[in-house]
């Protein structure tokens, strides 16, 4: 690994901007050792001409011509944060309005284009989040044809942003014209397994922003447990959870998830995955599980939901509409993996009705016949589907706009997308980003390695991929490591969903890494080093 | 937490479940586990307000004893976490004067501004019974480990009372030497990440924290001798070292638990940041005739190093109380020495034909005798045995090379020297999974030898080497997986052997460390019930 230390600083000027635009700039300056954009932007130039900025006479404000003005919380919001993530958390003291000098750059005038800003919307899979950022005296300005690629050309004008040896805040003249390779780019947690606290999930969802990620896939109840706490069925969390009080997600806590993540442009999608992983469901509805025998009396212990019941249905009815009122995305994850057959094979009363049904002995025709009501309980609540790729798999009739979520490791994950894609329907891919899964050394990249258009198929089939997630699952994770396990090394994934496929240059990107890295601790994430050395600001939680 | 109206609740419910106590046995572990521990299903109540720790009449060490009034009061806190959150006016209310409980220790010996050393005894006995337990021990760190045992047998039920079953524990741990290293070179820690790394080795019974203070990135220590090391060779002069004071306090806080410090400067090989500092000192590497700018292990052929090195071993004998230093040794790489002419004719001129260990060797034994002279034990790692016959008797050997551990100590001890075993213990290497279960089935004396040779294994070290580590991700990676080590070098082996057995009690003891604010991973799904409040 030392090797690749050393070689890094060769690639970087190499691989910086993928040769837009760029030419004679290479070389000439030294600041571009500076450059720590992260994921990287699709077209990127600068020159070595430099700006000051003072935190006492720069602003962030809305362009005369923006459509959002001051009544745009959202973008209020967002000017504080990034604000504050440029100069730090000033006293007011020292805002003290001082003179402002020729070289200073004064202020960023965003610009929303749209007659609809959207300031008080939801972000979709529609969203354009594309923006561009003009740096130049006196004014730097950012287009965005809404507030979420106002969003992103935030983050990026923040980290545009650097120290000079004198501790003088910079920027150099800069244009950048961006827009993300993938519309879906997602985390997954897991608060089953180990429930997290809602400021652990909040401190994500911040880091997410920093990394233009855009969906926070929330793996939010399983078998282990069932925080979530249902208006409609309250005895779920109540029996369900670790604890009913104390390890539980109230509605007021739900709604502060969602909106935190939409003043960040960042989409939630709850998964409620069943008919297996849902041993916690049973505490709380009586009869919704199936009751596995041993022999030809009942064990004591309960299997999947019970697909052959109409009670299962009503209730999978009256659930998915209190969900699909909760959660305001049009999409809703709804599992559908590793089901096991062992405990429908014990029920004679199952056993009666694969007979009835001609189902023969295969149960994955069961799970199709549970799955295909599902969707059709979902549909009518007129949410869009996520579901794992056994759904597809097992040839459950699904509809055209369905997304299917591939996650195993065998077959190859790249045959998987060219079957999904070939059948029509869209794919996200999460198999390589496990990131539960941790070895020793610099794994992030293999994680940044992977390509979710790497497959054989054709140019409509590629179109059909609309991006991926990391999936961090909660066996072994918990508040206590979460983030730093999770930290830079779904960054790689960010960069992968969001730049250029041609940026895929390590040594490159380990030098803009580190910087990123060091960047998020200095803004409170407890974000692992990458490798050996340190940063300017150490991380000084604990 | 609601307060209002439920202010004797505590109390009321404690002394009904007195009554039923003898049909629920609610019996706590303790990790590491004690040598012979006997409990019963009876338990009696503590109440935080009439709760003591006294020294018993017979007691070398009275009132005054920085360790141990240092450690009632710590522990005090740790036994009653409520107490110092909870409400004001909780007693108000109470119906019933709550009964006494007093905690009685008694030490043979005083030694309360001491050291612990190799020769510290640290057993004693805990004897838990209705309205108070007796403790008692040779020494204070004895009585620090009966007061970690102590507090790990009191338990909270359901209505936050608190409780300890009658217990009666004779307990001393099976190796000398329970160390834990950190590395504050790879990346540097700051001061707080090593304190508190401090506390959660007092609650696994650690005893040594094994200071890997320096190697080539970095260079944080602050020489009062050679302030230039780290001027030039830390990350950062001023924001990236560790001061006199500092390194004071790290050795204070860690003697008011009982823990030893072991400083580690490692040389002639890992020592690229001490050459920005040292001029002269680090082995030119020549190319083609020429210098080429690059440098090597310390140069071994002039006077000027051992100069060098016997200041800074003065210094640290100074600096660091403990009779032991780690002078490392471990991983030279030859090539550069090979490439430099002066090298190349000193190698002539002693003799040593085209054999570099044996240049290493004369090295390290000059700064071997030069720790002797200092009256210091030294510790290396096992590349200084592996290449050379003339060890000094005392020096102590430490292995670090995974393979074939049980063979080395075979050789290590037959040679007759003290052996400490780390190879096993590398926890800086993770995997995914329940990994501490392998640290969990070391056996350390497990390997061919008689009985005087398992004797000379004075015990073993976790490591937590700096690569990918430093305050972001310190602690969940230490905790608890260094406790499954913990536990080996405490504990009786063959009651501890099974890890089937073990995890529910370190599931628990997990918990307890992130009661006590030691940001411990999960072993496995499930919940605590005081989660982890940080990020």
């Amino acid at each position: 690994m030392y090797c690749l230390l050393k070689l890094a600083p060769l690639f970087l000027a190499v691989a910086v901007c993928n040769g837009w635009l760029f030419g004679d700039f290479v070389g000439k300056q030294k600041e571009q050792d500076e450059i720590s954009l992260w994921p990287l932007p699709q077209k990127f130039q600068s020159s070595a001409v430099a700006f000051k900025l003072s935190p006492a006479s720069f602003q962030i404000v809305h362009a005369k011509q923006s459509s959002a003005g001051p009544s745009c919380g959202l973008l209020e919001n967002a000017f504080r944060r990034y604000f504050e993530y440029i100069f730090g958390d000033l006293k007011k003291s020292e805002k003290s309005r001082k003179k402002v000098y020729d070289s200073d750059l004064v202020e960023l005038q965003v610009w929303v284009t749209s007659a609809d800003p959207e300031c008080d919307g939801f972000p979709s899979l529609q969203t354009d989040e594309s923006y561009e950022l003009s740096i130049d005296e006196p004014s730097a300005v950012l287009k965005a044809a809404n507030v979420w690629g106002a969003l992103r050309g935030l983050e990026t004008f923040s980290q545009l942003v650097y120290e000079d040896y004198y501790g003088v805040n910079k920027i150099n003249k800069t244009d950048i014209s961006d827009f993300p390779r993938f519309a879906h780019r997602g985390i997954l947690l897991d608060s089953s397994r180990h429930f997290l606290p809602l400021k652990v999930i909040l401190a994500n969802l911040e880091a997410m922003a920093m990394n233009k990620f855009n969906v926070f896939h929330w793996h939010i109840v399983d078998d282990q447990s069932f925080p979530y706490m249902s208006r409609t069925f309250p005895e779920l969390s109540q029996k369900g959870a670790y604890h009913p009080f104390t390890h539980v997600y109230t509605p007021s806590d739900v709604k502060m998830v969602i909106e935190f993540a939409r003043m960040r442009g960042i989409r939630v999608i709850p998964e409620f995955d069943t008919p297996g992983h849902t041993e916690s469901w049973g505490n709380g509805i009586k009869d919704l599980l199936t009751p596995c025998y041993s022999g030809s009396s009942p064990s004591g212990t309960f299997g999947p939901v019970n697909p052959i019941l109409n009670s299962s249905y009503d209730f999978m009815t009256q659930f998915f509409k209190e969900i699909s009122t909760v959660f305001p995305d049009a999409y809703i994850h709804l599992g559908g993996d590793e089901v096991d057959f062992r405990c429908w094979e014990s029920n004679p009363d199952i056993q009666k009705f694969m007979a009835q049904q001609g189902f023969g002995t295969d149960y994955s025709k069961l799970e199709s016949f549970y799955i295909q009501r599902l969707l059709d309980i979902v549909a009518a609540t007129k949410k869009g589907y996520m579901v794992w790729q056994e759904v597809f798999d097992n040839g459950v009739k699904l509809k055209a706009d369905t997304q299917i979520h591939v996650w195993k490791g065998r077959p190859q994950y790249q045959d998987e997308m060219g079957q999904v894609t070939a059948a029509g329907f869209r794919a996200l891919l999460s198999t390589p980003w496990y990131l539960n899964r941790i070895s020793y050394g610099q794994d992030w990249v293999n994680i940044y390695k992977a390509d979710p258009q790497n497959f054989t198929g054709t140019d409509a089939q590629k179109k059909l991929v609309i991006g991926g997630e990391a999936c961090l699952w909660g066996e072994y994770v918990d508040a206590t490591n979460l983030t730093p396990r999770l930290w830079p090394r779904a960054s790689a994934v960010a960069e992968r969903l969001w730049s250029d496929k041609s940026v895929t240059d390590v040594g490159n990107a380990y030098n803009r890494l580190v910087q990123h890295r060091c960047r998020m601790v200095k803004r409170g994430i407890p974000a692992e080093p990458l490798f050996v050395g340190h940063c300017r600001q150490e991380y000084k939680g604990l | 937490m609601a307060h209002t109206g439920t202010h004797s609740q505590p109390v009321r419910s404690c002394l009904l479940l007195v009554v039923v106590s003898v049909c629920v046995q609610q019996v706590h572990g303790v990790w590491p586990l004690p040598q012979q521990l006997h409990q019963s299903a009876d338990r009696g109540c503590l109440s935080p307000q009439r709760f003591s720790f006294t020294y018993g009449r017979d007691s070398a060490a009275q009132t005054g004893c920085s360790v141990l009034d240092a450690a009632f009061k710590r522990y005090f806190s740790i036994i009653f976490p409520d107490f110092t959150k909870g409400s004001e006016n909780r007693l108000q209310y109470v119906w019933s004067e709550p009964q006494p409980f007093v905690v009685s220790v008694s030490v043979k010996t005083g030694g309360c501004d001491g050291y612990p050393d190799e020769d510290s005894d640290e057993s004693y006995n805990l004897s838990v019974s209705e309205g108070q337990a007796v403790l008692r021990s040779v020494t204070v760190w004895g009585a620090l480990r009966g007061l970690e045992s102590f507090s790990q047998l009191v338990y909270q039920d359901d209505y936050g009372s608190y409780f300890i079953n009658k217990t009666e524990i004779v307990d001393f741990p099976r190796f000398a030497f329970r160390g834990l290293l950190l590395d504050t070179s790879r990346h540097y820690l700051p001061l707080h990440a090593i304190l508190k790394t401090l506390d959660a080795m007092a609650y696994s019974k650690f005893n040594v924290f094994h200071w890997h203070i320096v190697d080539d990135p970095s260079f944080p220590y602050q020489s009062r001798t050679f302030p230039d090391l780290s001027n030039k060779g830390a990350f950062h002069p001023f924001t990236h070292i560790y001061t006199q004071s500092d390194v004071m306090r790290v050795i204070e806080h860690a003697r008011m638990r009982g823990i030893r410090v072991v400083p580690e400067f490692d040389s002639p090989g890992h020592t690229q940041s001490w050459g920005k500092g040292q001029p002269g000192l680090l082995t030119p590497c020549y190319k083609g005739g020429v210098p080429s700018g690059s440098f090597g292990p310390v140069d071994p052929t002039i006077d000027t190093t051992y100069k060098f090195m016997e200041s800074l071993l003065k210094e640290v004998k100074f600096v660091f109380p403990d009779s032991y230093v780690h002078l490392g040794g471990d991983e030279v790489s030859f090539a550069c020495w090979q490439s430099n002419p002066n090298v190349r004719k000193f190698m002539e001129k002693m003799g040593f034909g085209k054999d570099f260990t044996k240049l290493e060797s004369f090295y390290m034994e000059s700064i071997m005798n030069m720790t002797a002279a200092l009256n210091r034990t030294s510790i290396v790692w096992q590349d200084v045995f592996d290449y050379h016959e003339r060890i000094p008797q005392d020096t102590v050997l430490e292995i670090w090379k995974g393979e074939k551990y049980q063979a080395e100590l075979s050789r290590m001890t037959q040679a007759g020297h003290r052996v400490l075993l780390s190879a096993p213990w590398y926890i800086n290497h993770i995997s995914y999974g329940q990994d501490w279960r392998n640290s969990y089935a070391v056996q350390p004396q497990n390997f061919s030898g008689t009985e005087e040779q398992k004797k000379l294994v004075i015990g073993g070290e976790v490591a937590m080497w700096g690569e990918y580590v430093d305050a972001t991700n310190l602690t969940p990676r230490l905790w608890p997986r260094a406790c499954a080590a913990a536990e080996r070098l405490w504990s009786n082996e063959e009651k501890t052997l099974n890890a089937d057995l073990a995890f529910p009690r370190l599931e628990e003891f997990r918990c307890e460390l992130l009661r006590r604010g030691i940001q411990a991973e999960p072993l496995f799904v499930g919940h605590c019930k005081h989660e982890y409040d940080g990020l």
